[in-house]
């Protein structure tokens, strides 16, 4: 299935090359947001340039990683109103990995390479003091976020069970979570840190880990072993995604259409 | 060429009423097609106010310690960034492929048949749909935005009708520029890739992911005079927000009208080619 995608993704050539650009395009332009910051600014949140790199990387590359393996959940609304999710079920076979492969869309790929570039740069000129177990965790950590982000991706497309029209409520935690982990989350103030950071658990996928790469002490006061906490987190909100999907699929009732 | 199109001149004079109220139609049904997504506009309003809290905590942040960055004190941008959030929907940026759409399947050929130009007929309806949208999605954030974050509210008489003239205008803009992007869907098969471009160049030009403030003044300002980008976003925010003295407002918004002026004589250029093309080609 994998193969027949790749070849007629590929076959429209010009338009593939177009696609591989144009998804590179979001990513760059979140970086060079970042620079223009920090042209008006020196720190950002008690962040230099370099340290807030490290976490726009991670960011960068676990959202367009799991934006690649399992956002096409996106358009779920669409199946749920158009009547095609209804096809998905009758077949034997598991519903989600069919949703995900019916169109992998593998023009993401070039995104999600350009987050690992960066994330090394990032690494790379910030000057960490490099242990095994800050070398483990820059393995781990990026892992955790992909399977995080995925996390984020399902559950809130099972909204679309309930809500058919929700398509940008959606959006509102996935990209705005992307958004929210490309900052140190000392930038935020009040129950909106709180709710984003612990409620939904963003905090685990740049800004802890970051810290604990960078051997920098929380400026908000959790220790430093919460930096390691981020595989848990993600196989948390994995076990919750998982959840709400089957929930969400027995409480599905066709369009009708 | 001399050739008849499908499309009748635009009617002149003594029909000036009867033009009035065919544009006054296509809108109001413009505004009555997008008032049926009660939901989507719920939802959209949810999304622009997330997006409302952390544009707003990043940017006082950058202004940090000092206050301000790039021209703008702490009251100011919070209110570009929750006023900008309203006007997202306002102007649609983003996801407009009708016109891009009707053309490859063809349905276009049924509105040149229509006695009213097709640049007009859509600009109409586009102002219709921003009508609903300035309901739905510009009233929400102008209200959430003060709740939590210190605004800058305007002090000058002359601000809230430059500002209502500036939207106006910066719709006018958007739409053109939209219809040119969906239109080189005329010559090209897949229209893909202008589109990546437009969507790509509007954000960070416009003055979406920062305000144009905090770039270099020379490339500020070579974006100000040479592309219509700020035209669509910044002007009106900064009109908002008074960061100019108001002759300059004024000269702002005049350069504003300019560029709506110039685009939609470009948008009547590319349909007038288009059409004969399709003429010539029979199809």
């Amino acid at each position: 299935m994998l193969g027949a995608q790749a070849r007629s993704q590929a076959s429209y050539r010009v338009s593939f090359v177009v696609d591989l650009i144009g998804n590179v395009g979001g990513t760059v332009f979140d970086v060079v947001t970042i620079l223009v910051l920090f042209g008006v600014t020196r720190e950002l949140g008690g962040f230099t340039l370099r340290e807030a790199l490290v976490m726009v990387g991670l960011s960068a590359f676990a959202f367009a990683t799991a934006d690649l393996l399992v956002g096409n959940i996106e358009r779920l609304p669409r199946y749920v109103r158009t009547g095609l999710f209804d096809a998905v079920l009758v077949r034997p076979l598991a519903a989600l990995p069919q949703l995900l492969l019916m169109d992998l869309p593998l023009r993401k790929v070039s995104r999600a390479a350009f987050g690992l570039v960066v994330l090394l740069v990032a690494v790379g000129s910030a000057g960490i003091h490099w242990t095994p177990g800050r070398l483990a965790l820059l393995v781990v950590a990026p892992a955790a976020g992909v399977v995080f982000f995925g996390s984020v991706f399902v559950a809130t497309a099972t909204v679309s069970f309930y809500w058919v029209d929700s398509g940008e409520l959606a959006n509102a935690v996935t990209y705005g979570g992307r958004d929210f982990t490309s900052y140190p989350i000392t930038v935020y103030g009040g129950w909106f840190r709180a709710l984003f950071a612990y409620g939904l658990g963003f905090a685990f996928v740049s800004y802890h880990p970051a810290l604990a790469l960078l051997g920098r002490a929380d400026p908000l006061g959790l220790p430093a072993w919460v930096g390691w906490a981020a595989p848990g987190v993600a196989l948390v909100a994995a076990a919750l995604a998982a959840a709400a999907w089957r929930v969400g699929i027995r409480h599905y009732r066709s369009t009708g259409s | 060429m001399g050739s008849v199109t499908a499309t009748v001149a635009p009617t002149t004079g003594s029909h000036v009423t009867s033009w009035f109220r065919t544009f006054g139609a296509i809108a109001a049904s413009g505004f009555r097609r997008h008032a049926t997504y009660r939901q989507a506009a719920v939802a959209g309003a949810v999304t622009n106010s997330v997006f409302g809290f952390l544009h707003c905590y990043v940017f006082l942040a950058v202004a940090g310690a000092a206050g301000t960055a790039g021209g703008y004190d702490r009251a100011q941008l919070a209110t570009f960034v929750w006023a900008g959030q309203g006007l997202l929907a306002v102007i649609l940026l983003w996801g407009w492929t009708e016109l891009a759409d009707r053309i490859r399947t063809g349905e276009i050929a049924s509105d040149l048949l229509r006695p009213v130009h097709p640049v007009t007929s859509y600009l109409a309806a586009d102002l219709g749909r921003a009508g609903w949208a300035s309901v739905a999605r510009l009233v929400p954030p102008l209200l959430v935005g003060p709740l939590f974050f210190e605004v800058h509210l305007p002090r000058r008489w002359t601000t809230l009708p430059l500002f209502v003239l500036s939207v106006l205008t910066a719709i006018v803009v958007c739409f053109a520029c939209r219809f040119l992007v969906n239109a080189t869907a005329y010559w090209l098969q897949d229209v893909r890739g202008p589109m990546i471009l437009w969507t790509l160049c509007s954000g960070v030009l416009a003055g979406l992911y920062f305000p144009l403030g905090f770039l270099p003044d020379w490339l500020e300002l070579s974006l100000r005079y040479g592309t219509p980008f700020p035209s669509l976003f910044q002007t009106p925010l900064d009109v908002l927000v008074e960061r100019q003295a108001t002759p300059v407002q004024v000269g702002l918004v005049g350069l504003q009208v300019g560029w709506a002026v110039l685009l939609l004589a470009a948008c009547r250029l590319v349909q007038r080619r288009a059409e004969r093309r399709m003429v010539v080609q029979g199809g």
